[in-house]
């Protein structure tokens, strides 16, 4: 028995949520061949990594025909090996690629596709039990999960990546694929795009800024607070709705789902879709007048007012104080 | 072109999210339904793609009767035919509902009124399965991608974009397709006047595909037990910036 893993690259070594994936997929494997799956040129192939995380094999394909992403191809990859080495479980993290790849081998297979899972282990009979996300996290569900071959995406913000406790010896093939062209059809074409959405995803500073900012002239003074705190702006679901701020800056079950240090929420109620995508920011203070709003049952501090009188003076006496350890 | 978006019926939930005693559903007493976020901007999409190459908008759901009114809302903003797919209710897995739809492509498709696009949300705001779409795809033996952002056609090819990684990524192929979208590929319109009033006449066409059961089983839903917190709160109006400042600075957050 083997649990073969999809590993997304990002930079120069594997995906953080592959990396989280992984640990899941050697939690599942319970000391079976733990085989890591990825595609690029053999020299990518982040081998200390996968050692670390108990990795046993690793089968790379590419860069000959599959150049870049194709979602139906890199799924008849996970189909051959799946069946080349009697898998008994295929994962991915559950990004837009891992959910894309997964859907098509399921479709491939005809086997049902469990998304989002935190935690899974065998149930007997062949059977798994599962907890797997639902509204982005907000819910939980306990499912029991029967087919031949289990396959599952990785919730990305729950498990956390966890080397294996000592690392494994793993042996690197170059796998040739049998593709037909049909396979190759649907292929991306990468061009740098534009940052917005991922510098949101990264920021370590996020000021929020909902209905209560009243329009789309109100968020020049969370502008300002952002740019002083080296932080961007982020905007719950209605922003974006009435249109007042760009799509790119919706945080939420919609939107982007954010990691800061800090969350400034101002003037944001605390809908739960807004909240899937805030949760796992390390500290939330919510500036609202509300003091029933929603938010403050997620806050850890907050501020009793309204926004366009706390944020000018905030931004004023931050700049007093930076003032102050100048001179 | 004649354009078929899917549509679900989904709970509006606010502030909490609270599980039905028997821990199967989400409670519905307190709140009304909504198309789940991603389509509504598929339903957009498909309307604005018609506006500039003509051709019909119908819609679909799988769902109660009461589901209808999903239907009626995508019919407001000027789609032109509705399709019902009626259950009783329980909940459907996405092979059983990739089959219904399958079923809706092909019986057009026999009636010589064949679809060039399929569209979908990226996934439902509830159940969150991430893969009807491309089911529907390979059960047609269309190209299908997902998640996107942007659409351009002229009718007979396809170049649809999305982001990933800070990258954009474009796919090219020729119709007819499968797409899902993610909300942020448009600014859904509001309904019209006329639009509200056409579609509370319309006639809905209704179907009654067969329920099947899935690999893939659901014991019970339930709430991830967090730390509900009770926000410390550093006081009121502008009076409480001092505070603020201090706990900016000992978050490490300040310049």
């Amino acid at each position: 028995m083997t649990v073969l893993c999809l590993v997304e690259l990002d930079g120069d070594g594997a995906a953080d949520a592959s990396l989280r994936a992984l640990t899941f997929a050697r939690d599942l494997a319970g000391g079976a061949d733990l085989a890591a799956v990825l595609f690029g040129a053999a020299a990518e192939v982040p081998a200390q990594a996968l050692a670390e995380y108990g990795v046993t094999s690793a089968y790379v394909t590419g860069p000959g025909r599959l150049a870049g992403y194709a979602p139906l191809a890199w799924a008849r990859v996970l189909a051959g090996l799946a069946e080349q080495t009697g898998a008994s479980a295929v994962l991915a993290a559950g990004t837009d690629h891992g959910h894309e790849v997964m859907a098509h081998l399921g479709a491939l297979t005809g086997h049902p596709v469990a998304a989002n899972c935190v935690s899974a282990a065998p149930a007997g009979d062949g059977d798994w039990r599962l907890v797997r996300q639902r509204w982005a996290g907000l819910l939980l569900e306990d499912a029991v999960l029967s087919a031949p071959v289990a396959l599952l995406t990785v919730a990305t913000d729950t498990v956390p990546p966890q080397p294996a406790a000592s690392p494994a010896s793993l042996a690197v093939h170059v796998h040739e694929p049998d593709l037909a062209e049909e396979d190759l059809a649907v292929g991306a074409t990468e061009t740098a795009g534009q940052a917005g959405g991922a510098s949101l995803a990264t920021a370590r500073v996020v000021v929020g800024g909902g209905r209560g900012v009243g329009g789309p002239d109100g968020f020049a003074a969370l502008e300002e607070l952002a740019a002083l705190l080296g932080g961007v702006v982020g905007v719950s679901r209605v922003v974006t709705s009435e249109g007042w701020r760009p799509h790119s800056q919706q945080v939420g079950q919609t939107g982007t789902k954010i990691t800061p240090e800090l969350y400034l929420a101002c003037g944001i109620s605390g809908a739960i879709q807004h909240i899937a995508g805030c949760a796992s920011a390390k500290h939330i203070i919510a500036v609202n007048k509300d003091p029933g709003a929603p938010i403050l049952a997620h806050a850890e501090y907050a501020v009793i007012g309204d926004l366009h009188q706390v944020i000018p003076a905030l931004v004023a006496a931050i700049r007093d104080r930076g003032g102050g350890a100048a001179r | 072109m004649e354009i078929l978006v899917c549509v679900k019926r989904v709970p509006m939930v606010g502030g909490t999210i609270v599980v039905t005693a028997d821990g199967q559903d989400v409670d519905t007493k307190m709140s009304g339904f909504a198309m789940s976020p991603h389509e509504e901007c598929a339903v957009e999409e498909a309307i604005r793609l018609t506006e500039r190459l003509g051709g019909r908008v119908s819609v679909l759901t799988l769902g109660p009767p009461a589901a209808a009114e999903q239907l009626r809302d995508a019919l407001a903003l000027g789609a032109g035919r509705a399709v019902l797919l009626a259950t009783d209710g329980r909940e459907w897995g996405p092979i059983a509902t990739t089959a219904a739809i399958v079923a809706e492509a092909r019986r057009q498709a026999d009636a010589g009124q064949g679809y060039d696009l399929l569209l979908l949300g990226n996934e439902a705001a509830d159940t969150g399965d991430y893969q009807v779409g491309v089911r529907v795809a390979h059960a047609l033996g269309w190209p299908v991608v997902t998640g996107i952002k942007g659409i351009e056609t002229d009718g007979g090819t396809v170049r649809a974009r999305r982001e990933y990684r800070g990258r954009e990524e474009l796919f090219e192929f020729a119709l007819p397709a499968v797409i899902t979208v993610k909300e942020g590929i448009n600014l859904p319109r509001y309904p019209s006047l006329p639009g509200r009033l056409r579609a509370k006449r319309a006639v809905i066409e209704e179907h009654e595909p067969q329920w099947q059961p899935e690999g893939l089983r659901k014991q019970g839903l339930r709430v991830p037990e967090g730390e509900r917190k009770r926000a410390n709160v550093l006081g009121t109006g502008p009076d409480a910036v001092p505070a603020l400042v201090g706990v900016l600075a000992e978050l490490g957050v300040l310049p």
